[in-house]
């Protein structure tokens, strides 16, 4: 089943004397399965939080349809099981750790006993413990982003949204939010995060959707874009002439006593590594050398823009 | 449970603000200092004291309504914590209703706060209990319960300082609308007439609960007026919720 849907999505904004309008989704379409971690990636100003807006229903979209486990997002009930995280988060400065976890678990109803053991258990999972009675206002950025994540999920929500949740983190900050995403795909969320920091996105995601200016320009699993990613493969070997290996195969490099050939097509690699041994040659390695997630995403922006 | 958390929160920011403990201290001083005055003045000093102070405090709780009311929704949507507050399974009805109720709680306190030291003064000054003053303030709360309203419609599609502007013009505006129907009577045009007429059952006419002079002269007020009052009061208040609801709907956090 779908977690989220999202189809034909088109928003548009006016400018302040409602001159000109500005088209910002142009027609979005995207699938989030259940249990999957979402990479929604784009450059800024693609659109992407602005299509979590419309999933939260902070902006009405112009047309289009978005559906969460199969239901309508509109409805304020959809958000019983929704966890949200905000870019840049500020919250209210002159409440405590504690007491914004039990302020957002009051809005969910959820009773004393409730909102107190969750607040307790999630304090703990963010690492924040004993930090409970500092008031937000005297919260580090990477602290804010801790007890974000908490009261995001203090409802147990079955489906989380994190808008560029990596933004702003120090290398251990990023390890260990990656580390608690993992977690919480582990324990049966469906994590939907967009960002723009893309080696992080690559450790974690199941399947990505890149945007870019209002429009879905590629989607799919991560493994299947960067197996068709595959860019060459790269042959190391010992023991044998430069001389003779020119003979073989002309795009080599040599490393200390290695040699590295680049072979592009698949179908050399046999008949070149078959040469090499015939010359007495020796094959070290074969490596298929794929595109990072970095690459593809830059790949298909170029296309993008060019298309 | 939803709202609840709401009203807490509302009233939780507006007790954790400096200003609003600024204010109350403020309006208990110059409500004390009435007795500075009422020493200057030949004849009765307790109809002094009681005027001076309840003019103060009513000044001050009208300062609490309005610079509260106005902060504490622009604050949400400037400072971006609506997104989060929005995105929680709660409707836009219930964040209005529970900003009215937070400070209507919040006005209460400050208002309960000034009261008490007054009444603790007059007993000490006057050594008496002055029972008929529990009804002004009832009155003066269902006043700024209407201000709280209107502070807030203002402040869910406006700027705190217009905002402000609007809701305090709309106060004195409130205090003087017997004048629209005067007014109306020297008018020879019917569409002036007319228009008279829709601005004085538009605007709110706050006079309804000025029993000040009533009180402190001794007078009787009478249970009908105070009935009226209640119920101009709450169909008032319940109207402009209303509007405020509407515009909060359409309203979009970009």
């Amino acid at each position: 089943m779908k977690a989220l849907e999202i189809k034909a999505l088109k928003k548009s904004f006016r400018s302040n004397f409602l001159i000109k309008t500005y088209r910002i989704l142009k027609g979005i379409n995207l699938n989030a399965e259940k249990g999957e971690i979402y990479g929604f990636l784009g450059p800024n100003g693609a659109g992407k939080t602005t299509t979590i807006k419309c999933i939260l229903g902070l902006i009405t979209p112009d047309s289009g349809e978005i559906l969460i486990n199969g239901s309508p997002a509109v409805s304020p009930k959809i958000r019983n099981i929704l966890g949200f995280l905000p870019e840049n988060p500020y919250f209210y400065d002159y409440l405590t750790g504690e007491e914004l976890l039990r302020f957002s678990g009051m809005l969910f109803s959820l009773s004393r006993v409730e909102i107190r053991d969750r607040t307790r258990k999630l304090l703990k999972r963010v690492g924040l413990e004993g930090k409970e009675g500092l008031l937000l206002k005297k919260f580090s950025k990477g602290m804010i982003q801790r007890i974000g994540l908490a009261q995001a999920l203090i409802g147990d929500p079955d489906f989380l949204i994190l808008d560029e949740p990596f933004s702003g983190l120090d290398p251990i900050g990023r390890k260990e939010l990656r580390d608690m995403i993992l977690a919480l795909k582990d324990e049966g969320k469906t994590i939907f995060f967009s960002s723009h920091i893309l080696q992080d996105a690559e450790m974690i995601v199941d399947r990505v959707g890149i945007i870019l200016d209002g429009r879905i320009i590629r989607e799919g699993k991560l493994h299947e874009l960067i197996s068709h990613g595959v860019q060459y493969h790269e042959v190391e070997c010992t023991h044998i002439d430069e001389k003779v290996l020119a003979g073989i195969h002309s795009a080599f490099i040599r490393k200390d006593d290695r040699i590295v050939l680049r072979i592009r097509l698949p179908g050399e690699i046999d008949t070149v590594i078959g040469s090499i041994l015939r010359e007495g040659g020796s094959i070290e390695s074969v490596t298929p050398v794929k595109m990072t997630l970095e690459e593809i995403f830059l790949k298909e922006l170029q296309e993008g823009k060019c298309g | 449970m939803r709202l609840k958390a709401i009203v807490l929160n509302t009233f939780k920011e507006a007790a954790r603000n400096r200003i609003f403990y600024l204010l109350i201290a403020f309006g208990i001083l110059f409500a004390l200092s009435s007795r500075l005055v009422s020493l200057l003045t030949i004849g009765d000093t307790v109809k002094v004291l009681k005027d001076i102070g309840l003019a103060v405090i009513n000044f001050f709780s009208v300062l609490v309504a309005v610079f509260t009311g106005i902060n504490l929704v622009y604050k949400e949507i400037d400072k971006k914590t609506i997104y989060n507050l929005l995105s929680k399974p709660i409707s836009r009805e219930q964040f209005i209703i529970g900003k009215f109720l937070g400070l209507a709680l919040t006005v209460l306190a400050a208002l309960a706060a000034m009261a008490l030291v007054f009444f603790l003064f007059l007993l000490l000054t006057t050594g008496s209990f002055d029972a008929p003053i529990l009804l002004y303030f009832l009155m003066l709360y269902f006043e700024l319960l209407i201000i709280i309203a209107i502070s807030l419609l203002f402040s869910s599609f406006s700027t705190p300082i217009l905002s402000s502007i609007f809701t305090l013009s709309l106060y004195l505006i409130g205090h003087v609308l017997w004048t629209y129907n005067e007014f109306k009577y020297k008018l020879t045009e019917p569409a002036g007439r007319y228009l008279s007429d829709v601005l004085y059952y538009i605007l709110p006419n706050l006079e309804k609960f000025n029993i000040k002079n009533a009180v402190v002269m001794k007078i009787p007020v009478a249970g009908d007026q105070i009935l009226n009052a209640m119920l101009y009061a709450l169909a008032y208040i319940l109207s402009v919720l209303a509007l405020s609801i509407a515009i909060f709907r359409r309203r979009e956090f970009p």
